[in-house]
C-alpha cells in the first residue's frame, strides 16, 4: 500500500479514537443533565416514591456520576455495554440486531441512491441547461424538499394502499430470506433514496461541470474525444473528492437519521430505539446508540478521505 | 324488508356491536326486537378455530418488559393478557367471574380472603398451577423492594399464606373488592421459583397462548396453547403481536390487511376509515378519563370557589366534539365514570355557565382571575388544545387561564404533581375504591390534588369494608358528589376507546369495558369467520 494512505489511515485512525473518547465523555455527561430519571420514566405516572427508590437502588443509580462513567468507560473497551436499565436485557444484544437492520436498509439505499445520483449528475452536467438537466433538478430537488414522512405516505398511498405492489409495513423478522427482506424494506429504501438523491446528484454534477472548463478538458475536445467519454474518463476522476465527501454525509445520514421513516413504515431499525430509550432514560443504550453513531460519521469521513487521496495522483504522490 | 335484504343486512352487519346492530336495523325499519334476534342468528354462531391474528398496536416500547408489574402500556398488556392468566377475570357486564381461582370468600368483614385455586390447569411448561405459585405471583409486588405498580394494591396485605388448596389473604381493614383487584393484568399467576421468588423472565403462564418470540417495542408471537383449561376460548391458532407507534401507519396496516385489528384510531379520521366496508370500528366507553388536577394546598386553589369557578368556566361539550370528536361524554368532575359498577347516574352533569362561574369567583372575594395551566400532549392527545379551549370559555367569566406549554419529555416527573395546575389522564380502574384511594385519598402518592376531605376519607373506609351492595352504592354516590363539589380534580371528559378490526374478526359484541381491547383479553375471546 501507498505510504502516504497508510501513514494517514494510522494517523486518522488515532485521531478517530481520540475522538470518540471525547465524543463518550460528552455523551455521558449530556445524558446525565436530562431531568428526570430511568426510574421515574420506566414507571411512569405509576411511580411512587419507593418503587423509585427501589427502583434506583437495583440499578446502582445512587452512586455518582464520575464512578459510573469510569466503570461504563472500562466495560465498553472490554465490549460490554452493560445492561438495559428498563428491561434488563444486554445492551450489545439489543443494539446488534437493530444495528443489523438499520445497516441492511442503510446499505439497500445507497445501492439504489448512489449510482443513479452519479449517473442522474453526470449525464446533467453531460446536457446542462437542457430539458433533461433541468427535469433531473427539479425532480430531485422536489424530493428533497418534501419532508420525509409525508414522501414516505406518498409510497405508502401509491405502492401499497391503491396498487398494492409492496406492503406498507416493512416489519422484517430474524431468519427472514434475502429476497423477502429485499421486497419489504424496498418502500422505505425508496423513500430514503428520494431523500437524498438530490444532494449527491447536484454535487456531482457542480463538480463536474466546474472542471468542464479547465484546459485539459478543453484539449480533449480539440482532441476530437466524444461528450461522454471527456466528462467519465478526464472530468470525473478528478471530480471525485468532492462527490465522494457528499455521499459519504449521506450515507452517515442513511445510518443515523432515518428515525422517521423508521416510523412510518415500523422498521425495527436502530433510531427507534435510539428514541424509546432517550425518551424512558434508558442510559447505556442511549450511550452505546450514541457511540455506535459517532463511529459511523468517523469511519464513513475516513473512508471518504482515503477513496479521495486514492484516487487522486497529485495527493497520492505529493512533491 | 325483503328476506334477501335482509339477508345482506345481517351479512353487513357481522362483528357489529349489538347496540350498533340494532341502531342499523332502526335505520332500515326492522322492529328492535326482531333485529335483536338477527343478531343472535348472526354474531353469535359457534366462534370458529385457526387462523393467524395480526394487531398492530400502539404504546409498544423498546423498554418494555414481561415483568407483570412494569408493564404500563397497550401492548405489554394485551400480549402478557394473551399468555397469562389471573385468579378472576371481569367480563363484560364488570361482574367478576372465577379464573383460577376457581371461588372465594370473605370473613372478618372482609378482611380475610380465601381463594380457592383451581386443580388441574397447567403453565405452558407442563407443570401444574399450585397455591405456592400463586403466593410467589403475589407476593411479587409487596416488600420493600418491589418496583412494582400494583404495589399500592397489596399495602393493606399483611400476610399471604398457603392452606391446603386455598391461598388466604390477611388485610389489615376491610375490602370488599379484593377479587375484583385479582383480575388485573399486573398481577398474573406465573410459576414459583424454588427460592420464592416469581418467574416472569421466561414468559411462562397459563394463557391461552405460548409465548414463541418476543422483541420489545417491535413484535410478539404466541401459538394456541393446546392444554388451555378454559372451554370456547383462544380459538386463533397463533396471535402476531406488533407495535406499530405511528397511527397513520397502524391504518393503512389495516386497510391494505397487513393487520387484523389496530387499537387506538385517529379520531380526527376514523369517520373516514368508517366508509371502508371491510374495517369495523369499535366504539367502547370505559373507565378512561381526561383531568386537570389542582394542587389543594396552593393558592389560589386552595379555595373550593375558585375550583369551582374553574369547573364552570370549560365547556365539555365542547370538548367532547372538538378533542374527541364525540367518541366520548362529557365528564362530570368525578372519576367514575358510567362503566363503573356504582356510578351515580343521579349526579347532575356539570355544564359550562359563565354566571356560576362569576358568582363562584365574587363568593371567593375576587372581580377576576390569573392563573396558569401546564400542558403538554403527554398528558394525552389534545390535551394542549383542550387548554387552549378552556382559556377560551373562561375569557367569559373573567378569568385569564395562561396556558403553559410542558415538554412531553418528562411531564410525569417535572410537570404533573409538581405544578399548581397541570393536564392529566387516566385509564381508569376497575373499582370505586382503587380509583378514589389511588388519586383522591389523603396522602396517597398520585393523589394528585394533594386533596384532603376528612368525611371522604372515613366514607372511603367505610365503602371498603362494606359488604352490603345497596349501603355501598349510597356511600359511593356521596363520595362522587363530595368530590364533584369539593374535589381539586376537574373531570373534563370520559374519552372511549375506539379501536378497529376487519370484517373477518368476529365476537360476540359484548365488549368488557374494565380496559381496552375488550379488557385485554380479546385475543382469546375472539375468532375469525369461518
Amino acid at each position: 500500500m501507498n505510504p502516504v494512505l497508510l501513514k494517514m489511515l494510522g494517523k486518522r485512525l488515532g485521531l478517530g479514537f481520540l475522538t470518540l473518547a471525547v465524543v463518550a465523555v460528552f455523551i455521558f455527561s449530556v445524558v446525565e443533565l436530562l431531568p428526570g430519571d430511568v426510574a421515574q420514566e420506566v414507571l411512569g405516572q405509576s411511580a411512587t416514591p419507593e418503587t423509585v427508590a427501589a427502583f434506583r437502588r437495583e440499578l446502582g443509580l445512587d452512586k455518582p456520576p464520575f464512578p459510573r462513567f469510569l466503570e461504563w468507560a472500562g466495560g465498553v473497551l472490554r465490549g460490554d455495554f452493560g445492561n438495559s436499565l428498563a428491561n434488563g436485557r444486554p445492551v450489545a444484544e439489543l443494539v446488534s440486531g437493530r444495528l443489523g437492520n438499520t445497516l441492511f436498509l442503510a446499505g439497500y439505499a445507497a445501492l439504489i441512491a448512489v449510482p443513479l445520483a452519479l449517473v442522474l449528475g453526470v449525464a446533467a452536467a453531460l446536457w446542462r441547461n437542457t430539458l433533461f438537466d433541468r427535469a433531473a433538478n427539479v425532480a430531485a430537488l422536489s424530493a428533497v424538499s418534501l419532508p420525509e414522512f409525508f414522501v414516505a405516505y406518498l409510497l405508502v398511498l401509491g405502492f401499497s394502499v391503491t396498487w398494492n405492489i409492496f406492503p406498507s409495513l416493512s416489519n422484517i423478522e430474524p431468519g427472514a430470506s434475502l429476497g423477502e427482506k429485499l421486497y419489504k424494506a424496498f418502500l422505505p429504501a425508496l423513500a430514503l433514496t428520494l431523500v437524498v438523491v438530490a444532494h449527491m446528484m447536484r454535487m456531482t454534477r457542480a463538480a463536474v461541470i466546474n472542471l468542464l472548463a479547465s484546459p485539459y478538458i478543453e484539449m480533449a475536445k480539440l482532441k476530437g474525444l466524444r461528450g461522454a467519454r471527456i466528462v467519465v474518463l478526464h472530468a470525473l476522476p478528478n471530480a471525485l473528492a468532492p462527490i465522494v465527501n457528499v455521499v459519504a454525509i449521506n450515507l452517515a445520514y442513511l445510518v443515523v437519521g432515518v428515525v422517521v421513516v423508521e416510523a412510518v413504515f415500523v422498521y425495527p431499525g436502530l433510531g427507534q430505539l435510539m428514541v424509546d430509550s432517550v425518551s424512558r432514560r434508558d442510559i447505556p443504550v442511549v450511550q452505546a446508540a450514541g457511540l455506535i453513531f459517532a463511529a459511523v460519521y468517523i469511519l464513513l469521513n475516513l473512508l471518504a478521505d482515503v477513496v479521495s487521496i486514492a484516487g487522486n495522483p497529485r495527493l497520492l504522490h505529493p512533491r | 324488508m325483503k328476506k334477501p335484504e335482509i339477508e345482506a343486512f345481517i351479512g353487513d352487519c357481522k362483528g357489529v356491536s349489538r347496540r350498533e346492530f340494532i341502531r342499523r336495523a332502526g335505520l332500515l325499519g326492522v322492529a328492535a326486537p326482531a333485529a335483536a334476534h338477527l343478531f343472535a342468528g348472526s354474531a353469535l354462531a359457534a366462534p370458529k378455530k385457526g387462523g393467524v391474528f395480526r394487531y398492530g398496536l400502539a404504546g409498544a416500547s423498546t423498554t418494555d418488559t414481561l415483568d407483570p408489574g412494569g408493564i404500563t402500556d397497550f401492548f405489554m398488556q394485551s400480549f402478557s393478557s394473551g399468555i397469562r392468566g389471573e385468579l378472576t377475570e371481569i367480563n363484560h357486564k364488570s361482574e367478576i367471574l372465577p379464573a383460577i381461582a376457581e371461588s372465594w370468600g370473605a370473613e372478618n368483614g372482609g378482611k380475610i380472603w380465601r381463594f380457592k385455586i383451581r386443580r388441574g390447569i397447567e403453565f405452558h411448561d407442563g407443570r401444574t398451577v399450585t397455591p405456592k405459585d400463586v403466593a410467589a405471583s403475589m407476593n411479587h409486588h409487596r416488600g420493600e423492594d418491589s418496583k412494582s405498580a400494583s404495589k399500592p394494591y397489596f399495602e393493606s396485605t399483611k400476610e399471604i399464606k398457603i392452606d391446603g388448596d386455598y391461598v388466604v389473604f390477611s388485610l389489615d381493614s376491610g375490602n370488599a373488592d379484593f377479587p375484583f383487584l385479582m383480575a388485573d393484568y399486573h398481577i398474573p399467576i406465573c410459576p414459583a421459583n424454588d427460592d420464592g421468588t416469581m418467574d416472569w423472565q421466561s414468559g411462562n403462564g397459563t394463557g391461552g397462548y405460548v409465548m414463541k418470540d418476543f422483541e420489545p417495542g417491535v413484535r410478539a408471537h404466541a401459538v394456541r396453547n393446546p392444554n388451555y383449561w378454559k372451554e370456547g376460548r383462544a380459538h386463533f391458532d397463533e396471535v402476531r403481536w406488533l407495535g406499530i407507534a405511528d397511527v397513520a401507519a397502524r391504518t393503512n396496516a389495516l386497510t391494505t390487511g397487513e393487520i387484523d385489528a389496530m387499537n387506538r384510531c385517529d379520531l380526527k379520521t376514523v369517520h373516514l376509515l368508517k366508509r371502508n366496508s371491510d374495517v369495523r370500528i369499535l366504539d367502547v366507553a370505559g373507565t378512561q378519563h381526561y383531568t386537570a388536577p389542582m394542587i389543594t394546598k396552593n393558592a389560589p386553589f386552595d379555595n373550593n370557589d375558585v375550583r369551582l369557578a374553574l369547573k364552570y368556566a370549560v365547556n365539555r361539550e365542547e370538548l367532547v366534539q372538538k378533542i374527541l370528536r364525540g367518541h366520548g361524554t362529557a365528564g362530570n368532575d368525578t372519576p367514575i365514570t358510567p362503566a363503573n359498577r356504582y356510578f351515580d347516574s343521579g349526579l347532575e352533569q356539570r355544564k359550562y355557565d359563565p354566571d356560576r362561574a362569576r358568582h363562584h369567583l365574587k363568593k371567593a372575594g375576587l372581580d377576576s382571575l390569573s392563573v396558569k395551566l401546564s400542558a403538554a400532549d403527554a398528558a394525552y392527545e389534545g390535551a394542549v388544545d383542550t387548554a387552549t379551549l378552556w382559556a377560551e370559555s373562561a375569557k367569559q367569566c373573567g378569568i385569564n387561564i395562561e396556558v403553559v406549554r410542558e415538554p412531553n419529555d418528562g411531564y410525569w416527573s417535572n410537570v404533573w404533581l409538581q405544578k399548581d395546575w397541570s393536564m392529566c389522564f387516566w385509564g381508569g380502574r376497575p373499582t370505586e375504591d382503587l380509583m378514589f384511594t389511588v388519586a383522591y385519598s389523603e396522602g396517597a402518592a398520585w393523589n394528585d390534588s394533594y386533596w384532603s376531605h376528612a368525611r371522604f376519607n372515613k366514607l372511603l373506609v367505610e365503602a371498603r369494608a362494606e359488604l352490603d351492595d345497596s349501603r355501598r352504592r349510597e356511600l359511593y354516590g356521596e363520595m362522587q358528589r363530595i368530590v364533584r363539589d369539593e374535589g381539586g380534580v376537574p373531570v373534563l371528559m370520559y374519552a372511549n376507546y375506539v379501536s378497529a378490526h376487519n370484517k373477518k374478526v368476529m365476537h360476540d359484541g359484548n365488549i368488557a369495558i374494565n380496559w381496552d381491547g375488550d379488557g385485554f383479553k380479546n385475543t382469546e375471546r375472539w375468532w375469525f369467520e369461518g
